[in-house]
């Protein structure tokens, strides 16, 4: 049986997004897939050395439940979501759901981005980075892991037109 | 039954079974059993969906008080 092949373009560039990519590519990895992630625009944010840039935000977010992970569970049971309006003038919201999103994904046994992308690295999962947004952004290549490949349209082509699957997220 | 090598997944969620199992796999020879603790509800489809693509043998599952029991012997 000839390999299977996904490709995935990776677009965003923050703590929930991050998860999508990540754990199709090292579960198709585990299944024997030869599995390919291009980042572009937002998602180089993915292959940053510093992984800490990556946030969650409640803002403008209507489908993110906004519960506690810690307490009793009338405590947890409470969703906190609130206006946009006030959401945006509280200095640091984005940093306390980024950490209690964090806790969360720890308390369910989620694995984390780093541990993630690990594990696609150990599983050869191959990272391409988009060129054109690396430098529309002005990043270098030391920003981010070893092991990423640089390149465009054309060198996702090559590899996203002999795959099985092919996703955008 | 008799297995060869153990892998406590409990308390892990998606898909950190599935990538332990796919580990353990690689320390094991072909035609050895390897037993899987989990408690994610979920591992149960994607174990048999796991064996089918990847052509290891789910030998049984089986549910007792919320935690799964796996045994898949390798290709």
């Amino acid at each position: 049986m000839e390999t299977k092949k996904m490709a995935i373009i990776a677009t965003k560039g923050t703590l929930d997004w991050a998860y999508p990519p990540y754990i199709l590519a090292s579960t198709a990895a585990a299944l024997g897939y030869e599995t390919q992630i291009f980042f572009t625009f937002y998602g180089l944010q993915l292959l940053r050395k510093d992984l800490s840039v990556l946030k969650v935000s409640p803002l403008g977010n209507p489908g993110m439940p906004m519960k506690m992970p810690f307490g009793p569970k009338w405590f947890k049971d409470i969703n906190w979501n609130m206006p946009n309006a006030i959401q945006a003038i509280i200095p640091g919201y984005e940093s306390v759901a980024t950490a209690l999103m964090k806790q969360t994904i720890a308390n369910n046994g989620v694995a984390s981005i780093p541990d993630l992308r690990e594990m696609c690295q150990e599983a050869e999962v191959k990272f391409i980075a988009c060129q054109m947004t690396v430098e529309l952004f002005g990043f270098e290549h030391s920003d981010f892991i070893d092991g990423v490949e640089y390149g465009g349209a054309a060198t996702f082509f090559e590899f996203a037109g002999e795959t099985d699957i092919c996703l955008f997220i | 039954m008799n297995f060869d090598k153990e892998l406590d997944a409990r308390g892990l969620n998606c898909p950190l079974p599935i990538l332990r199992a796919k580990k353990a796999l690689a320390e094991v020879t072909s035609g050895q059993v390897l037993k899987i603790l989990s408690t994610d509800p979920g591992s149960v489809k994607d174990f048999a969906a796991f064996a089918k693509q990847t052509g290891n043998e789910l030998l049984s599952t089986a549910e007792a008080g919320g935690e799964f029991t796996f045994f898949m012997k390798k290709k």
